[in-house]
């Protein structure tokens, strides 16, 4: 095997992928428009500045033998515009809506919220008969604004509707505490499809693939390259070095524009470097798709038309879109290869799992397999029915 | 004949039931220019292609420089350069990267390589236009591009399928005098062509093939004289008829 021959066809396919447009856009452009229309549509990004805050609110106090205290109070909250109350039943679904980031805090009006403000009615001047207690306000650490805003707004209602317009400096019986911040992972809709992306783009390399192979097989490139000295396993080793080539270009430019677009994984380097690593395997898996798709093919023009065979399973079932499908869609996902990419890519950017994790490992098995079977498949078929 | 480096014996080629080279023997000499002759359809371009090892013979041997073909084919493709009748290039690669594109796929080393490569472009006349890519080629610009590729490595043995199809009669002599130097140094040339006057002014020997079968061999002032005929172009004529043949 020499190096040179190796070198030389890889490098005439970098050329290639730089100076054809159709190919360019197919591979390149288009994946990045892609993450930007999905990333302004679906993301953080684009939407106007917000200037309201949602307050979870979980009223305890509803049933007590002083109501009235507690409706005053989520009647004052709701007149000020600035503020969206939604009501909760519970604590559980305030704080699970709090850790997804749909609502900036959860307020908690106590059981004896009611008595409380009864007593201190009835014995304003003593605040031997008060009967102390505190309001849980849970917010959402991540937002500076909602810390530095809620609070004192929500303690200068709480003060009115006691004392009414003119006590606020009074002592109080009843205090607005902030048991802690909560650390919230705000996820637009974007951040689930920005994994599936990354597949969503690798997959068209089967086109482009199996394209190359038909066109140079009409033109007689593939028989003329024959009648040099290079081996059939140098030019599929090309071939493979190419397509991993611009399978991480397509990763770091998606990853880039996904990024730029508000796309914001908390991950460590280790887990980068094995997201690489799968598009790279990943890519072998389309390069496999492209050369069974040659082979089916007669003409260039069909095998466009034939790689969609293994292209739409791949993108329906496998990607971003998958996740909106039927469960028997969701279940038959599980047979593309493209599923474990995605998996994969959404257990290490989205779940945080370290790269040792069974998930991932799992995913990684899985894409290793498939991907070498896929390309081996592909190699012996073509090797025996492509070339003529 | 001087000693032979291409050696066919009994070859045929069959496709299903088509007999496209039928029993063909030939011997060609070292440094010789051998032009195979024949109408459309005749098995020129399927014998081209057995002998580099492109096409698997039915049945019959063809060694090249003492090497089975079809058994040594990776040490015969190291001695042979080809130039197909259809001129594959790439055409979003420019004239010269294609050119380095098969030096490189020849293993020609590195830092001889772009030296060769220039003086081939400028022999063939495309040195000003090496830098553009070959889409924006005329035809007989990527024919000339397309010897160059198969030439690039200083092959011992040259097979050229119809190298001057549709040229102008300069690009026709500019490819001639290439011809011609490679002879001159030595090498062997086997060219097919449909331009009896190429073949009479530049070959050493013709052999004229017709449905797949040697029906003469000789110089062309041998078979001109065996035939008694005024050109190469009548003695064709009187071989395989009058009539048109269509595209193989």
């Amino acid at each position: 095997m020499k190096l040179q021959r190796i070198t030389a066809l890889v490098g005439k396919d970098m050329k290639k992928l730089l100076r054809e447009p159709a190919l360019l856009f197919l591979l390149i452009l288009f994946p990045i428009m892609l993450t930007l229309v999905f990333g302004f549509s679906f993301g953080a990004i684009g939407g106007a500045q917000q200037t309201t805050f949602q307050i979870g609110l979980v009223n305890m106090n509803a049933e007590s033998l002083y109501p009235q205290y507690a409706q005053n109070f989520i009647a004052n909250l709701t007149s000020i515009q600035m503020l969206k109350i939604q009501v909760y039943s519970d604590n559980e679904t305030a704080q699970l809506d709090l850790v997804q980031g749909k609502i900036q805090a959860v307020l908690i009006i106590p059981e004896d919220f009611g008595e409380s403000c009864h007593a201190f009615q009835a014995a304003p001047n003593d605040p031997a008969k008060w009967i102390n207690i505190t309001i849980p306000l849970y917010l959402d650490s991540g937002s500076m604004l909602a810390t530095q805003v809620i609070p004192p707004v929500i303690q200068q209602i709480l003060a009115t509707t006691i004392y009414g317009n003119k006590q606020a400096a009074f002592p109080q019986p009843i205090h607005l505490g902030i048991p802690s911040l909560v650390g919230v992972s705000k996820r637009t809709a974007f951040d689930y499809m920005a994994p599936g992306l990354f597949a969503y783009a690798s997959i068209f390399l089967t086109i482009t693939v199996a394209q190359s192979f038909t066109s140079d097989r009409e033109n007689g490139m593939l028989r003329r390259i024959n009648t040099t000295p290079t081996t059939a396993t140098e030019f599929m080793i090309s071939q493979a070095f190419s397509n991993m080539i611009i399978g991480v270009i397509q990763a770091i430019l998606i990853f880039v524009t996904a990024y730029a677009v508000g796309f914001r994984p908390e991950v460590e380097a280790s887990s980068m470097m094995l997201a690489f690593v799968i598009m790279l395997i990943f890519s072998l898996c389309n390069v496999g798709f492209g050369l069974i798709t040659a082979t089916l093919a007669k003409s260039s023009s069909a095998a466009t038309g034939i790689a969609f065979i293994f292209i739409l399973p791949q993108m329906f079932l496998g990607t971003f879109v998958g996740a909106a499908l039927s469960s028997i869609a969701q279940v038959a996902g599980h047979f593309v290869p493209s599923y474990y990419v995605t998996d994969a890519f959404t257990s290490l950017l989205l779940r945080k799992a370290s790269i040792t994790s069974p998930t991932v490992l799992l995913d990684l098995a899985t894409i290793s397999f498939s991907s070498l079977t896929v390309l081996a498949f592909g190699v012996l078929l073509f090797r025996k029915y492509g070339k003529a | 004949m001087g000693k032979p480096i291409v050696m066919v014996e009994n070859l045929v080629k069959k496709f299903e039931d088509v007999t496209a080279v039928d029993n063909l023997s030939l011997q060609i000499a070292k440094g010789e220019l051998f032009g195979l002759l024949g109408p459309n359809g005749a098995g020129k371009t399927t014998t081209i292609n057995v002998l580099c090892g492109l096409l698997k013979p039915t049945s019959g041997l063809v060694i090249i420089n003492g090497l089975d073909v079809q058994r040594e084919a990776a040490k015969v493709k190291e001695l042979i350069g080809v130039c197909p009748q259809d001129t594959p290039v790439y055409n979003y690669l420019t004239g010269r990267e294609n050119a380095e594109l098969f030096g490189n796929l020849y293993g020609v080393p590195e830092e001889k390589l772009k030296d060769d490569v220039d003086a081939l472009l400028r022999r063939i006349g495309l040195a000003e236009d090496a830098d553009r890519r070959v889409g924006q080629y005329s035809g007989g610009m990527k024919r000339r591009l397309s010897l160059v590729m198969a030439l690039v490595h200083d092959p011992e043995i040259a097979f050229l399928d119809e190298p001057t199809v549709g040229m102008d009669p300069q690009s026709r002599h500019a490819i001639w005098d290439l011809i011609l130097d490679l002879k001159k140094r030595g090498k062997t040339i086997v060219l097919t062509t449909h331009y009896m006057e190429e073949a009479e002014n530049i070959c050493d020997r013709v052999g004229v093939i017709d449905h797949g079968k040697l029906i003469t061999l000789g110089s062309p002032a041998e078979l001109i004289r065996q035939y008694e005929s005024k050109n190469l172009e009548e003695v064709f004529i009187r071989l395989t008829g009058r009539k048109i043949r269509e595209d193989a």
